[in-house]
């Protein structure tokens, strides 16, 4: 059995397509079995929803009169990168305002940073842009002090180099005291244990060997529409292993693009991490077109098939130790509690598992209608055998 | 006089110390514990009640001895349109207030076993949690 995009996008149009999120999916091959669900079923969507740094938005201002060539700029205080041409910045989500008092007063709050300044312009809020120059002589203005709001200006792009993180650490922390980190405030000795991915529903843990999933293809983007622009930064798929048992993938990652006025602040969020800084929530959900068993196999992979590896947070991971404290799998992350050293350990997750559902909902309901169709990607991602590994800084 | 309503926090190196014996014996004091838990860290927290004039010295007895000493007349409220049901204040909030109902990973907060602690405004993302006066 083998399908094309072009005969699953004529049954989406002509309202005859089978979708169903990752869940339902899971359900219906422990129901009907595999080959029959693979048979059956078109499209399966996926979602996730949680803080994704490497974020940001490009955005064009429009000219003031007289002409400008903004040389430093702010928006609600946080830089925003504007070293590309005469109007144009780049916002990055973990941007902080040059007053903050940081790791100052550990641990500091980071209560606003460039993901909320992202997340009050797609809320149509007042953004106060302020801008310095040098003057030229086809650009003299020097000054610039003013309000927009993300109607007023040309474009903005949400452009995100790294997100949809695979499968990512659980973090522990061993030390015997607090800390404070990207992965959420950690109690010593083991006090709790955080992970964040949406397991059998996010969108690259279901394609391991990125069958599906390359460039161009249409996504759920912070609630609107959006594409995979190439492989994110960092990403190095691999399929981890251990006791000669398959524990699912690891290490891929998107850069994704789309119009960031067509998205909502429901799925775009400004966050912020106690001690560690700010950043943004991002909402991504990938279609997956079942074009053969094989793929509808990976996309059926249930929590207890998937894993994510332990790492202590307070020794091991700043220092670049490598090793971890072993394995475990989401369906017991998500159990609420898990053993590691003998002992049991609290966990939680960072990413919304509700939210993960609404938009693999959300995702199923618009190709359901018509309104989205499936694209073939132009080009696929690197996969786990193209062997693509990590490079590490000397000094 | 209305009994003075306080929370106290204390870390496991106090949990097997009779702290609230000494505070009858030797402040007089009447006390009326509404709520109290150690978790299995060992780490206490306990809403106390107490009425007697020697109030202000027995809570100066509960700081000396470690003990983290704070008026109950605040109350937590989460903000439910920041809220997005993370669930990364529920393996640090003390009490299990805040929690995962499973297996729709809903994150809910029931109010009655909040002990203000506050750490769910310092640790939630969104920061969703809130202080009412």
């Amino acid at each position: 059995m083998e399908k094309t995009y072009a005969e699953i996008n004529a049954r989406i149009k002509a309202g005859k397509a089978v979708v169903l999120t990752a869940d339902e999916l899971i359900s219906l091959v422990e129901e009907k079995g595999l080959s029959q669900a693979a048979r059956e079923v078109d499209v399966v969507t996926t979602g996730t929803f949680a803080p994704m740094c490497s974020s940001g938005a490009f955005l064009n201002f429009g000219h003031t009169k007289p002409r400008m060539r903004m040389q430093k700029v702010w928006l609600n205080g946080v830089s925003a990168y504007a070293g590309i041409a005469a109007v144009d910045a780049y916002i990055g989500a973990t941007e902080l305002p040059e007053d903050d008092p940081l790791n100052s007063n550990y641990p500091g709050e980071f209560r606003y940073g460039g993901g909320h300044v992202i997340q009050d312009l797609v809320a149509r809020k007042p953004i106060r842009l302020k801008a310095l120059s040098y003057g030229t002589d086809c650009y003299p203005r020097r000054e610039l002090d003013t309000t927009i709001t993300l109607d007023d200006i040309n474009e903005a792009t949400l452009f995100n180099p790294r997100n949809a993180y695979q499968n990512y650490n659980c973090a522990v922390n061993l030390t015997a005291r607090t800390i404070y980190t990207y992965m959420g405030m950690l109690n010593p000795r083991l006090g709790n244990a955080h992970y964040s991915t949406s397991g059998q529903l996010s969108p690259l843990l279901k394609d391991p060997h990125f069958q599906t999933i390359g460039i161009g293809t249409k996504i759920f983007l912070g609630g609107g529409v959006g594409h995979v622009a190439w492989h994110g930064t960092q990403h190095f798929p691999s399929i981890q292993s251990g006791d000669g048992r398959n524990l699912g993938p690891a290490g891929g990652t998107l850069a994704v693009i789309g119009d960031l006025k067509q998205m909502s602040p429901r799925w775009l969020v400004g966050t912020s991490y106690v001690g560690y800084g700010a950043t943004l929530s991002v909402g991504i959900g990938v279609p997956i077109p079942i074009l053969n068993e094989e793929i509808a196999r990976y996309a059926a992979a249930t929590d207890h098939e998937l894993y994510a590896p332990v790492v202590d947070y307070g020794e091991a991971y700043p220092s670049r130790t490598p090793g971890n404290l072993g394995y475990v799998s989401y369906a017991e992350l998500k159990s609420g509690k898990i053993k590691l050293n003998g002992k049991e350990v609290p966990t939680a997750p960072l990413s919304s598992v509700p939210r993960a559902r609404e938009i693999a909902s959300t995702l199923k309901q618009r190709i359901e209608q018509g309104s989205f169709l499936l694209t073939e990607p132009v080009q696929l991602l690197p996969s786990p055998a193209d062997g693509r590994t990590a490079n590490f800084l000397k000094g | 006089m209305s009994p003075k309503r306080i929370v106290l926090r204390f870390g496991a190196d106090i949990s097997d110390k009779p702290v609230i014996y000494r505070l009858v014996k030797d402040f007089n004091l009447v006390v009326n514990i509404v709520k109290a838990n150690v978790n299995p860290r060992k780490e206490g927290t306990m809403v106390l009640e107490i009425t007697g004039e020697q109030w202000g010295e027995g809570l100066d007895y509960l700081r000396s001895q470690g003990v983290a000493v704070q008026d109950l007349n605040q109350e937590i409220i989460r903000n439910e349109d920041k809220c997005v049901m993370c669930g990364a204040c529920t393996a640090i909030c003390p009490t299990g207030a805040l929690f995962l109902e499973r297996p729709s990973m809903e994150v809910h907060f029931d109010g009655d076993h909040c002990i203000v602690c506050q750490l769910c405004l310092k640790v939630c993302p969104m920061r969703a949690m809130e202080v009412s006066l």
